[in-house]
C-alpha cells in the first residue's frame, strides 16, 4: 500500500468535511494510505500573501518542514493548499536571501526545511500513482449517461503543473471518464470562482459563479465536479444567491471529485458526506444507480 | 634548414588590444623558435596590413607565416591569399585565434595577454612542421537539381535555365505551383496570386533547359560539390504524359470523388484528377486509394472516354538518376494545424477555419466561386481573424511566422470589399515591416477593421454565434464579441518529413526545425554542405518578394560556379602509407563519404583525393597507424599543444 502524508488544510475540517470524509474512504477502497501530518497548521493561503510575504512562506513551510521529517510525498486535496505549498517550493529555489531569512525563522521553532517534500494534489496522485485504468477496473456503479461538467478552477492548474495543461486542462476529465460518466464541453472550466471574494465584494463574485453555472449547465451538465474546498463551497452555497440577483433557476448539484469516485466505487452515501451540500445530488446521482 | 617564421598581432581596433597587450604578446613571439620577425598592427586584414606581411616575406626571405587575429572562419582566407601572392604555399600559413578565444572572453586583461602569448606558441610551433599542400581542381557538371516546384524553385530553375543550364525540377504533387498557387490575393498589393504565377509555370513547362517532374521525389544522393548524383523516384500518374492531351473528359466522367487537397477539403476532386486547372503540366494523376479500378477491378471510365488513349494502368515506378554540379532546396513549409488548440474549436465549432481554407474560399475558382459565405451558405456579418496561432506561442512554436500580420489584413480588407461584414483582428503585435506594408495597415485601418490588441483565449459556441472571450489589453477590460465565423491565422511550420530531408541531402536544422544557412547573414543560402543550397520557406517563414529573392540569389551562387567551371578540392585529405596498412578493411567501413576502396590485388586501402573531405575518421580509428591526416599530422599536432602549454608547470602531487 503506497504512503502519503496527508495535508487536508482547514477548509476541510469546516466547509468542506465531505471531502475530507470522501477523499479518506475513497482512497482507502483505491489501496493507498493518507497518513495525516502531525501538528500540522493553516497554509495562510491568499490571506497572509497581501500582508507579510515572509509570515505568508514561513506559515506553509512549517508543514512542509515537518513533512520532510517523513519523507513522504505530501498530498493535499485543497487546489489552495496545494498552490501555496508549491509557491514556497519555488520561492525557496529562486530566492536564496529569502531562504536564509525562512531558515531563521523555522529555526526558532526547532525545524529546517531543505525544499526536499514534493508537493501532490490530490488529482495528480489518483491519475498517475493510481492511474484510470485501475480505478475503472475497481468502479461496481458506472456512472453511465450521467453528464458531467468537471470545474478545475484557477489555482489546480495555474500558472502551471507538471500533470497537466493550464490552458486546456484534461485531468478531472480522464477522472471523470474512468468512472462511466460522460464529460460535457466546459467553456468556463478554468475561470476563477471568485473564492473568499463573495464576502467582500458579492456583486462581482456572485457574477463569477454565474458564468461557471452558466457554462455548465448550457452545456447539459447535470452536475458540476470539482477538486477544490473554495470552488464548491462558491458554487453550491451561493448559488441560490446567484438565482435570487440574476432570475435564474439553477439547481445544479456541486460534488467533490471523491464523492462522485466513492459513487462509483460503490462505497455508502453517509460515508461519503452527500448529506452535507447545500443542493442535493440524490436526483441526479440516483438516476444512474 | 631551419623555417623563417614572421608573426603578425592583430589589435581588431580595440576588439583584441583593450584587452591583450600586443605589445608584450609581440616581444614574446620574438623570443620564439625560428621567428624571424613579430610585429603588431592595428587592422592585419587591411590592405596596408596585408602589404606589410608581402613586404616581410620578400625582404627577409620568410618561408612560413602566423597571424594572431580573429577566428579563421573570418580571415584564414585572406591571409591564406596573401601568402600566396607573395610565393608562400597557403598551407604554410597558420592562424592563432586571439579575439573570439582569448580577449571576447577573457576580462582579465593579464589572463587574456598570457592566453594570447600561449596560442601565439602553439601556431609558431605547428607552422614550423607544416608542408606545402597541392590545391587541385575538379571539373563541375554544369547542370542544377531544384527541389520543390513551388515560387522559389520555379524562380530558381528559370534563373539557372536562362543562363543555358540544364535544370531538373522534381515536385512531389502532381502539378508545380506550391502553396503560392492556392493563395488568392497577394499582399500588399493586391495581386492575384494565380495571375502571377501561372506564367512562370508555363514558362517551367516549356522551357528547353528545363525537365520538369512532376509526382517524383528525390530518394538519394551522393557526390560531392560539382559532382553530386541525384536518384529520382517517378510516382506512376496512369496517365502517359507524352500522349495526354489535358482535354479533361477523364475527370469529367469519373464517377468517384474525394475531398480536394488543394482546396483544403472544402472542395471535391475526381479519383483521376489534376489538382487545378491550371496545372502545369496539364497530366492527370490516378489516386489509387480513390479509383474503383484499383480498389475492386471494374469501372475504368476514364480509359474508354480517353481518345488519345493516354490512359495506361500498367504504369510502374521508376527511378531515375541525374547527374548534377549543384542541388537547391526548395521544399517550402506545412501550414500548422490548429486541433490542437482545443479552446479554438477548430474542427469541433463551424464555421472555424484556417487561414489557407479561407484563401480557398475567397478564390474565384475556389469550392464556392469566390463567395465569402458560412457553412450554413449565409454571408457572415462578422468576422473574427486570429493572429499568432501556433506562432509566438511556447506551447508550439516559439518563433513568429512574419507572414500572418499581413495575410490577416489582406483577409480583412477582401471580407469588407465583398460582404458587408464587420471584421475584427486579434493580434498581440502588429507586424508590417516591407516595403509598403505600414501603408497597407492604414488603409485596411481606414477601411473601418477593428483591431482588439488581444490574443483570445477561448471561441465557444453560444447561440448560433461564436463568442471570442478576450482581454482587451488597450482599453484595459474583458470582451466578449459575437461573430459568425472566426479565421485562425496558422503559422508556417517546417514541413512533417524535414528530418528525412535533412538526412537526404546533408542539412542541418535550427532550433525551429527549418533547414539552417551557412550563415545567418552573409551566407543566407548555402548550406553546410557546399553546393547544396537551401531557399523559401524551407529555411524559415517569409514572404513571396523574400522567397524569389533568396532563390535568385541562390541561383546566382550556381551559376558562379558553372561559369568557372572547376571546383578546388581541398588538399588537407588523408592518405594511406601503404607499406604501413595491413588490410584490415576498418576504415573503408567507417568512412562517411565512401572515399576509401579496398584494392583486393595488393590487400590495401586507398583514398579517393576528390571524395575526402579530410575529416580524419579514418586517421584516429587505424589500428596499423597507416593513415596521415595532410595538414594534420600528430607531429604537427602535438607540437601545437606543445606550444600551448610551453609554460604551464607539472601540477604539485599533494602531500
Amino acid at each position: 500500500m503506497k504512503q502519503y502524508s496527508y495535508f487536508p488544510g482547514c477548509s476541510l475540517k469546516a466547509s468542506a468535511v465531505a471531502y475530507d470524509l470522501s477523499v479518506r474512504a475513497v482512497s482507502a477502497a483505491l489501496g493507498i494510505e493518507l497518513i495525516e501530518l502531525e501538528d500540522w497548521n493553516c497554509c495562510g493561503t491568499t490571506v497572509y500573501s497581501a500582508i507579510d510575504r515572509l509570515e505568508a512562506i514561513c506559515v506553509p513551510c512549517r508543514n512542509l518542514a515537518l513533512a520532510e521529517k517523513k519523507g513522504l510525498d505530501l498530498v493535499t486535496p485543497c487546489s489552495a493548499c496545494f498552490r501555496t505549498f508549491e509557491r514556497v517550493n519555488s520561492y525557496l529555489r529562486l530566492y536564496p536571501l529569502l531562504k536564509t531569512k525562512v531558515d531563521k525563522v523555522l529555526a526558532a521553532a526547532g525545524l529546517e526545511y531543505h525544499g526536499k517534500v514534493r508537493v501532490r494534489h490530490l488529482v495528480d496522485v489518483l491519475l498517475n500513482d493510481v492511474g484510470v485504468e485501475a480505478i475503472a477496473s475497481k468502479v461496481v456503479n458506472p456512472l453511465h449517461g450521467l453528464k458531467v461538467a468537471p470545474y478545475y478552477g484557477c489555482l489546480l492548474v495555474r500558472p502551471e503543473v507538471a500533470f497537466d495543461d493550464p490552458e486546456n486542462p484534461q485531468s478531472l476529465d480522464r477522472l471523470v471518464e474512468s468512472l462511466g460518466a460522460e464529460v460535457v464541453p466546459f467553456p468556463a472550466k478554468n475561470r476563477c470562482c471568485g473564492a473568499s471574494l463573495v464576502i467582500s465584494n458579492p456583486d462581482l463574485a456572485l457574477g463569477l459563479i454565474l458564468r461557471i453555472l452558466e457554462s455548465a449547465h448550457s452545456n447539459g451538465a447535470e452536475c458540476i465536479v470539482t477538486a477544490c474546498p473554495l470552488c464548491q463551497l462558491s458554487l453550491d452555497a451561493y448559488q441560490g444567491m446567484v438565482n435570487r440577483k440574476f432570475g435564474t433557476r439553477y439547481e445544479l448539484p456541486v460534488v467533490f471529485l471523491s464523492q462522485l469516485m466513492g459513487t462509483a466505487l460503490g462505497l455508502e452515501p453517509k460515508a461519503l458526506g452527500f448529506d452535507r451540500g447545500v443542493v442535493s445530488p440524490e436526483k441526479v446521482l440516483a438516476r444512474h444507480l | 634548414m631551419k623555417p623563417r617564421i614572421g608573426v603578425y598581432i592583430c589589435h581588431c581596433g580595440a576588439n583584441i588590444a583593450d584587452t591583450v597587450d600586443v605589445e608584450a604578446v609581440t616581444e614574446f613571439a620574438q623570443g620564439l623558435d625560428s621567428v624571424v620577425v613579430a610585429r603588431n598592427y592595428r587592422f592585419m586584414c587591411s590592405e596596408p596590413g596585408q602589404n606589410v606581411i608581402k613586404e616581410d616575406i620578400e625582404n627577409l626571405q620568410l618561408d612560413r607565416v602566423v597571424v594572431a587575429a580573429c577566428s579563421p572562419q573570418m580571415h584564414e582566407s585572406t591571409f591564406r591569399r596573401v601568402c600566396e601572392e607573395a610565393g608562400v604555399n597557403r598551407y604554410l600559413f597558420q592562424m592563432a585565434n586571439i579575439r573570439e578565444q582569448c580577449s571576447w572572453v577573457t576580462h582579465d586583461k593579464e589572463q587574456a595577454t598570457k592566453k594570447a602569448k600561449a596560442l601565439v606558441a602553439a601556431a609558431v610551433r605547428r607552422v614550423a612542421l607544416q608542408e606545402p599542400l597541392e590545391v587541385r581542381k575538379a571539373p563541375v557538371t554544369p547542370c542544377a537539381l531544384v527541389v520543390g516546384g513551388g515560387i522559389a524553385g520555379i524562380q530558381a530553375a528559370l534563373d539557372i535555365a536562362e543562363a543555358g543550364h540544364k535544370v531538373y525540377l522534381v515536385e512531389r504533387e502532381p502539378s508545380i505551383g506550391g502553396h503560392m498557387m492556392q493563395l488568392d490575393k497577394t499582399f500588399p498589393t493586391l495581386d492575384c496570386s494565380a495571375c502571377i504565377l501561372t506564367p512562370r509555370m508555363a514558362q517551367v513547362r516549356s522551357h528547353p533547359s528545363i525537365e520538369l517532374m512532376t509526382y517524383s521525389e528525390v530518394v538519394g544522393v551522393s557526390g560531392y560539390v560539382g559532382n553530386f548524383k541525384a536518384k529520382i523516384r517517378r510516382k506512376p500518374r496512369y496517365v502517359d504524359e507524352s500522349k495526354c492531351t489535358g482535354c479533361g473528359v477523364c475527370s469529367e466522367k469519373c464517377p468517384w470523388t474525394a475531398d480536394s487537397e488543394f482546396d483544403m477539403g472544402l472542395g471535391k476532386r475526381k479519383a483521376i484528377y489534376t489538382p487545378f486547372p491550371q496545372a502545369v503540366p496539364n497530366v492527370p494523376v490516378i489516386d489509387t486509394e480513390r479509383c474503383v479500378y484499383f480498389r475492386k477491378g471494374t469501372c475504368r471510365a476514364c480509359e474508354k472516354f480517353c481518345e488519345a488513349k493516354a490512359i495506361d494502368f500498367e504504369q510502374t515506378e521508376k527511378v531515375v538518376e541525374v547527374e548534377v554540379g549543384a542541388i537547391i532546396v526548395a521544399t517550402g513549409y506545412d501550414s500548422f494545424d490548429p486541433t490542437p488548440i482545443y479552446q479554438y474549436g477548430y474542427k469541433r465549432l463551424d464555421n472555424v477555419i484556417t487561414g489557407l481554407e479561407f484563401e480557398r474560399l475567397c478564390n474565384a475558382s475556389g469550392p464556392t466561386g469566390g463567395r465569402i459565405i458560412l457553412s450554413s451558405g449565409r454571408e457572415p456579418e462578422s468576422v473574427a481573424i486570429i493572429h499568432c496561432v501556433g506562432s509566438r506561442d511556447r506551447n508550439y512554436h516559439e518563433y513568429c511566422s512574419k507572414v500572418c500580420c499581413m495575410y490577416s489584413m489582406k483577409f480583412a480588407h477582401l471580407i469588407r470589399e465583398s460582404t458587408a461584414a464587420k471584421v475584427y483582428e486579434f493580434y498581440i503585435d502588429l507586424r508590417s515591416a516591407g516595403k509598403g506594408y505600414e501603408e497597407f495597415y492604414n488603409r485596411v485601418l481606414d477601411e473601418g477593421v477593428i483591431f482588439v490588441r488581444s490574443h483570445p483565449p477561448e471561441v465557444v459556441s453560444e447561440d448560433g454565434k461564436l463568442i471570442i472571450e478576450c482581454e482587451d489589453t488597450l482599453a484595459g477590460c474583458q470582451s466578449r464579441i459575437a461573430v459568425d465565423m472566426v479565421i485562425l491565422s496558422t503559422a508556417l511550420e517546417p514541413r512533417a518529413d524535414a528530418g528525412e530531408v535533412a538526412r537526404l541531402f546533408s542539412l542541418s536544422r535550427s532550433a525551429d526545425g527549418f533547414f539552417l544557412e551557412k550563415h545567418p547573414k552573409l551566407a543566407p543560402v548555402a548550406t553546410m554542405t557546399d553546393g547544396i543550397f537551401v531557399v523559401g520557406c524551407a529555411q524559415g517563414p517569409k514572404d513571396i518578394p523574400e522567397t524569389v529573392a533568396q532563390a535568385s540569389a541562390a541561383a546566382a551562387a550556381v551559376l558562379a560556379m558553372f561559369a568557372r567551371g572547376t571546383i578546388e578540392i581541398e588538399a588537407a585529405t588523408a592518405v594511406v602509407d601503404q607499406e604501413l596498412c595491413s588490410g584490415c578493411g576498418i576504415c573503408v567501413a567507417l568512412c562517411p563519404y565512401n572515399a576509401i576502396t579496398f584494392l583486393e590485388d595488393r590487400k590495401v586501402a586507398e583514398i579517393n583525393d576528390i571524395l575526402c573531405k579530410g575529416c580524419g575518421v579514418c586517421v584516429a580509428a587505424c589500428p596499423a597507424g597507416a593513415i596521415t591526416g595532410r595538414h594534420f599530422t600528430d607531429k604537427q599536432i602535438l607540437a601545437e599543444i606543445e606550444g600551448l602549454l610551453a609554460d604551464v608547470k607539472p601540477p604539485l602531487v599533494a602531500i
